[in-house]
This record gives C-alpha cells, structure tokens and sequence, in this order.
C-alpha cells in the first residue's frame, strides 16, 4: 500500500507544482535557518567531555566577603578563583578523588636551533592528576608521577604541535625543553587534543582561545615563579611586591578542579568546603560566614557564561521562525488537501477507510517533508558557510556539519511537516464523501 | 473598495485566513524583536571610546624571568620609540579601553567610612597616557611630572599604610564626576579608593570608555600618575598617523628587539584590531539575526503566494460572474490586494501584542532592554510591504482570469 500512497503523493505534488514548490521552499528555510543557528549554538555549548562532565566539579569560597558584591557581577558573585592560599590549603587536605589547582603560563620556549625564532606558548600549570582526570589522550610517554609534584621536579608535557616544532614529531619523551631559561625534561607529548570550550580552566583562560602547549607541575612553576597569564583580581588589598607578595595575598588567580565520583562524594564535599570556610572565619581570616559554591561542569559552563545570551537569544529567535514555517505549512497542506475534496469522495464512496485516508494524506506530506530537508541541508551548509564568514575565528572552526547535524535536519523538516499536517490530514478524512459526490 | 462583501468572503474561508493572519502576527512580533536586537548589538558596536582609535598602536613585550633594570630599560625604551619617524606619542600602559585580554577595577566612594562602593571604575595606569591616547580634558589639568608614582613603589606603600607613597591626584571621565557629584565642578574634590584612600581630582576627561565589564558603567574610568615598566606587564602605546601604522609598528618592534633581543613581542597591533575583536561577537550576532529575519521573511511571502493562489483558483467561478457582470481587471486585482491589506492589518495589529509579550520574555530571561516603540511600525511596514508584493502575482493572475468562466460549467 506504501507504494500506492507514494506513487499517488508524486502524482498530486506534480499536479500542482507550484504550490508543492512553495511548500519545500517554505520548509527548507525554515530548517535551514534554525539549524544553522543550532549548529552554532551546538558548537559553544557542546559537552567538551560527555563520559566525565557530571563528575568534574568546580569549587568557589568567598574570600572578600558579601561588601565587594554589588550588582553587575554575574551569577552569585562568588570569585571564580581561589586564593593560592586556599588553594593550596585544599590541595594539602586532599578530600576529592581527584583534584587539581592550576593556572594559565606563557612561558617562552627556546629552540635548541638558533635559526628558530624564540617563541611564548600558552599552556598551563597543574597537577600530575590533571591527566587522569581529564583523560588527556598522549602519543609518547605519559604525565609526570605525584613524586614530580612534591618535590618540585623540573619536567613538562607539550603538545603534538610544540612537538612537531622542536623534535619533528620525533618522540621526545626523556629529552630537554627550555622554558624561561630553565630546563624541564619532558615526560610525555599530548595526541591532538584542544577541547572547545576549553573547559578545565574557564576562570581564567579563553573558552574559545588557542589549545594549551605545554603543561608542568603546579608546584614547579611557583617555585620558578611562572606569572599568571590569566587575570588576578585583587579585591580591596593589593599583593605585596613580587612572585612572595602575590602568594600570600587575597588576590584570586588559581582555578581549581575537583573529580567527585558520586552523589554521596560531592555532598560530604560540599560539607567539607562549608568547613574549610568556616574554620577560616573561625581564624578570623573571614569575618563573614561561610559562603561556598560547588557546581559540576555544565552548571559551571552555564555560571561562567561561555555561551553568550546573544547566542541563546539568536536560538530563541530562530525556532520562532521554524513555528512560523510550521503555521506556513498548515496552510499550504490544507489549501492542498481540500482542493482534492472531490477526489477524497471518490475513494471513500469506493470503500476506502479514514484510516487509509489518512495514510495516503501523512506519505503525501512526509514526501513534502523529506524534499523540504534536502533543501533544508542545502541550505543550511550554504548557512553555515556564511556564518564562518561573520562569526569570529575560534567560533567558526567549531561550527560544521557532521553527520549527527544532518539526520537531525532531516528529522527536523519530516517531523515539522507531519505535525503541521496534523490538522490538515483530520480535516480531509472528515470529507463526507456524499457531499462531494452530489455536487457534480 | 468596498471591504465588506471581502469580510464574507473571508468568512467562508476562515482556517485559512486565520491561518494567514496568525503567520502574519508571528512574523511581525519577531521581526520587531529582531531588529530591536540588531540595533542593540549596533549600539554596542558604536560605543563611543574617547581615544583617537585609527592613530594607535599597540606592542607588548614579553619577559624572561626578572630583568635587573626594568625602569632603565623602560626609559631607554621610550626615548628610541620617539626618535622613529612618524611617531606623534609614546605611553606604556596595560590595558586599553574594550580590549579581550583584561582589565583591572577600583571601587569608588564618595565618603571614606561607605560599606557599599558609590560605583565601580575602571583604572588606567601608565605614563603620558592622555596625550598618547588622544584623550580630551575638558575641565582642570594633565599630571606634572612631580606627580607620578613608581607602580612598585605605590604597591610598597600601600602594603605599609603609608598614604604619603601613593599618589594623590586623579584624572576622571565626566560621567564618573555626573555620578559623584551631579550639577557641581568636580575639580578640588576629594573621593574615596579600596579602604578609604583619598584622591583629589584634578582634570575630567570627556570621554574615556574602561576595559571591560561594560555593563558596570561604559564611561567609569579613572586615571592614576603611575609609572609602569613593560616588566609589569605593561604594553607601549604609540599614537602615529592612520597611514603610518604599519611601517611605525614594523620599525617600533625592529627597534625594541634591537635594544633587548631576549624579549618576545607577544602582541604588536593596531588599536582597531583591538576593538574589532572585542565586539566580534556583537557583530556576527548582528549578521545571524539579519540572516535569520531575511529568511523569515521570504518564508512569510511564500506562504503568502501559496494561500492567495489558492484562493484563487478557487474563486475562478467567482471572478469570472464578477468580470461578466462589469467588474474590471483593475477591480479584480485591487480586490485580492485589499484583501491581503485586510489580513495583514488584523495580523499586524496581533502581532504588535505578541511582539510586547516576546520583548518581556526576553527582559525576563536574557536582560534585555524595553522595546522602544519606534521598532512597532518596523514590522507593520515590512509586513504590509512583503504582503502587497507577494499577493501582486496570484492577484495578476486573478485578473487575467476571462470573463467568459462564468459560463462554463466544471
């Protein structure tokens, strides 16, 4: 019977061409423009690591308490770094599974060869579980030991590129790297691995920026006094001089992430964070009372603002017009349908069930569906071309079609044309065929 | 024309006009709501910055470890800058004014024993930073020499407590001395940083937008006499003539690798590059609303063309008797065009109901501003316009339509 209903939907379409035209054309722009703000939309807010982003968490105290709050400041207005102070404090306590304070470096790498250009190369300082809890995929060696961390060993792990620079894609693990006029040996080299938004340290970095070059132990990098290249915000006092001044100062510049494995782990630390803030009111180091946040990576994402509401709005404003199509659609498909009043009598004086009807009716607008789609996909690459034209840099390598884009385009137009011929569909098995039958 | 015997009409095919009117409505709503919100990116993007943009350059040096001498370097820095041809100013500051990389802030209050901070400023510190920067005193003076303060210096003191090592003068933008004190000269006064540092203003800047945070106040900015050395992370700033940019860039970094060839240029730039990338997103938001409205609209006049085709080919009986009895092609045609002014009104005028009820959702959800009442008539005059032009062909159409119909039977 599918067949039949095919054939039948090819011939009524061909019949009125110019309405069938309209109705893929009204379809396709529809799709196409919802789905290339999506795709956009997608590429900002996309779970940078799906199997793990529910078990990374994100820890805030209040260290300038509720004065320095005073509108503007977004979410609850809690610093999204911590002080090295209590990074460190969190850090010696260890209660997470997993935990890693870190902050962004530039630190400039010298080539053994002088005819290469000195360069600074964004990266980061961290911990030696900052790969495990990330999953950090590596093509040599791997990350330094925890032993690296306490006692402050001078090695670093870099990147594909940074490597394919300095060695040729040689392995390089076990070899020497200069960074800032020291020596670090290296421990191993990243495979490809730049996740957008860059998400381990939105409170400092870029979510959109350049991929992390080159990474070494935490406690290294202070004790060789790397320099943040991220922000420092220093509240009401300012860091006494030099790298000594800025340690022990109330100016937030570390970010800090912890890995909390279940429900249970993530409130005992919740707790545990309550605590560390209240012993240090207790200390007297705060005069207010404990004020803590915890929020695992997508409300994080969401609290640091990486997709910009513009973008959200952009969305909003988007499916609005795929209502409109739909609304369109219903028009065109009842126009469409009640034109063949007659033929509906006809088969329905023949013996032809409602339910028959309706399938014919629901092929017929599925076919229009499928070609609005195709055009949607036509138009939505032609789309997206263009925004890589308007977005910014970093944005637009991100948005692309792949192939989970397409079928949902796809789905998209067929499912929009079958709810919007709904109604239309109801009506035309409603044809009383005598009515249509007397008439001629 | 009459509009009633086109009301029965409609009458008669009341889901499909209701239908037409409804994308009408939906159409208009977002389309007011869209180019509200193009002109609010537009706004942004014109911002105003105080500072002759098309004559600045930027180029921040980077360091290894401590150099010995910053100070020395900066001054032997600053004097070869200004020997290079072309070169109108000179200035060392950190960040300038809607720049990506970072800002830094300061609470302001008018009285030192305030718990709350009157408003929040951004801080521009640095050297010969007006005349570089292009910026206009409106009221009082620059800072003299004398003024300026060591930026390790000023922290030192500030670590101490000892007020006598800061600097005691500020220059404000007038929007900060409107705040502080509306109506009266600011010159003279006193007004209060952090913990209750006293600073007397001495000069009001017309116009000088901060670094970031815009939503805390475009214009609060402030400017402190302080020295900076480029080791604090300060970039030199160098105000040339618009067509002289490139060659003066090229030779100000040729020249300070010269001076200094450990040090790595990490940023060497145009202002305009500056502020291109800071609104980036403003301005493809912009372009993807525009996309987004174009589409819709074409959407909306071919749902249009569909329907009045449709009525068309239905009412060819109709059209026909009304030919026969007298009725001329004009009349045909100016009857479907009064009929889409008809719908278009009826959805035009739900449409401005929904637009309001989008505009207080956005407020709700996303910060948006009220919508102006200007941007109603918008979207009543784009729809009325695509309405008239799609209808003109089924309309033609109808009024090609032969007189002669009417006597046929089906």
């Amino acid at each position: 019977m599918f067949g039949y209903y095919l054939e039948l939907a090819f011939r009524s379409l061909r019949r009125s061409l110019g309405l069938t035209v309209l109705m893929v054309l009204a379809i396709g722009f529809g799709v196409a423009a919802s789905m290339s703000t999506y795709a956009v939309f997608r590429a900002m807010s996309g779970d940078p690591i799906p199997w793990k982003s529910s078990k990374l968490f994100f820890p805030q105290i209040d260290v300038w308490g509720p004065a320095s709050r005073q509108g503007g400041q977004r979410g609850d207005g809690l610093p999204a770094d911590m002080t090295y102070i209590d990074a460190m404090a969190l850090m010696r306590q260890h209660r997470a599974a997993q935990q890693t304070a870190m902050y962004p470096i530039l630190p400039t790498v010298y080539p053994d060869d002088p005819a290469e250009k000195s360069r600074a190369v964004p990266g980061h300082a961290v911990y030696a579980a900052f790969f495990a809890m990330l999953d950090v995929p590596f093509r040599y060696g791997s990350g330094w030991s925890s032993a690296d961390d306490g006692h402050r060993a001078r090695v670093a792990v870099i990147d594909s590129q940074l490597n394919q620079r300095l060695f040729g894609g040689a392995n390089s693990v076990g070899k020497a790297i200069r960074l800032d006029g020291h020596s670090y040996r290296i421990t191993g080299v990243l495979a490809d691995w730049h996740p957008q938004p860059q998400f381990y340290d939105l409170a400092n970095s870029n979510a959109f920026g350049p991929a992390d070059q080159v990474f070494v132990p935490f406690a290294t990098a202070v004790d060789q006094q790397l320099p943040t290249n991220g922000g420092m915000g220093c509240g009401q006092a300012l860091p006494g001089p030099g790298f000594a001044g800025v340690l022990s100062s109330s100016c937030v510049w570390v970010a800090y992430m912890v890995e909390l494995d279940d429900a249970a782990q993530v409130a005992s630390y919740r707790s545990y964070l309550n605590g560390y803030a209240r012993e240090q009111q207790q200390a007297g180091r705060f005069s207010w009372p404990p004020n803590t946040q915890l929020r695992d990576l997508s409300r994080w994402m969401d609290q640091m603002g990486v997709v910009p509401p513009e973008s959200k709005v952009s969305l909003v404003v988007s499916f609005c017009l795929l209502l409109v199509c739909m609304v369109n659609a219903v028009g065109l498909l009842l126009a469409k349908f009640l034109r063949r009043s007659n033929e509906i009598g006809v088969r329905r004086a023949l013996g032809a069930s409602r339910a028959a009807i309706a399938s014919q009716f629901a092929v017929e607008a599925g076919v229009v569906g499928l070609a609005g789609g195709v055009l949607g996909l036509l138009l939505t690459w032609l789309g997206v071309a263009w925004m890589h034209g308007v977005l910014p840099r970093q944005i637009a390598v991100l948005t692309r079609i792949d192939p989970s884009l397409l079928w949902q385009t796809l789905l998209l137009a067929i499912a929009a044309t079958l709810l919007a011929g709904l109604y239309p569909i109801l009506r035309a098995t409603h044809v009383r065929p005598a009515m249509q039958l007397k008439i001629d | 024309m009459d509009v009633l015997p086109i009301l029965s009409t409609l009458h008669r095919h009341k889901l499909t006009a209701w239908l037409l009117i409804l994308e009408i409505a939906l159409t208009c709503a977002i389309v007011c709501n869209a180019v509200f919100l193009i002109g609010q990116q537009l706004q942004r993007m014109d911002l105003p910055s105080g500072i002759a943009e098309h004559e600045l350059v930027q180029i921040q040096l980077g360091y290894v470890g401590n150099t010995p001498d910053a100070k020395a370097q900066t001054q032997t820095d600053l004097a070869a800058l200004r020997q290079i041809p072309g070169v109108k100013q000179v200035a060392l500051t950190r960040y300038l004014p809607f720049n990506l990389d970072g800002g830094s802030n300061t609470g302001i209050k008018l009285n030192p024993q305030q718990q709350q901070k009157t408003l929040d400023a951004a801080q521009y510190l640095g050297q010969n930073l007006l005349p570089t920067l292009g910026t206009r005193l409106v009221e009082g003076r620059n800072f003299r020499l004398s003024e300026y303060v060591d930026l390790d210096a000023a922290v030192a003191a500030l670590n101490r407590g000892n007020l006598k090592g800061l600097p005691q003068v500020m220059i404000i933008t007038r929007a900060i001395a409107e705040r502080l004190w509306p109506g009266k000269n600011a010159l003279g006064k006193t007004l209060y940083v952090g913990n209750g540092i006293p600073f007397r203003v001495i000069g009001v800047v017309a116009q000088l937008a901060r670094h970031k945070r815009l939503q805390q106040g475009v214009e609060y900015s402030t400017v402190w006499p302080i020295r900076m050395t480029s080791a604090d992370g300060a970039s030199y700033v160098i105000r040339c003539a618009p067509k002289d940019r490139t060659a003066v860039l090229k030779a100000a970094v040729a020249k300070l690798k010269q001076l200094d060839p450990n040090r790595v240029v990490l940023k060497a730039r145009a202002y305009d590059a500056v502020r291109r990338a800071f609104f980036a997103n403003d301005r493809a938001m912009a372009g993807i609303l525009v996309g987004v409205i174009a589409a819709l609209l074409i959407v909306t006049a071919l749902g249009i063309v569909g329907l009045a085709s449709f009525w068309v080919s239905q009412r060819r009986r109709m059209i026909g008797v009304r030919r026969a009895l007298g009725a001329t092609r004009g009349d045909i045609l100016r009857y479907f065009q009064t009929e889409n002014f008809v719908l278009a009104t009826i959805g035009i005028a739900l449409g401005m109901v929904l637009a309001y009820a989008i505009n207080l959702f956005l407020m709700l959800h996303y910060e948006l501003p009220r919508l102006p009442a200007i941007y109603f008539p918008v979207g009543a005059i784009a729809l009325w316009l695509i309405g008239q032009l799609a209808v003109l062909g089924p309309a033609l159409r109808a009024a090609a339509v032969p007189p002669v119909v009417a006597t046929r039977s089906v």
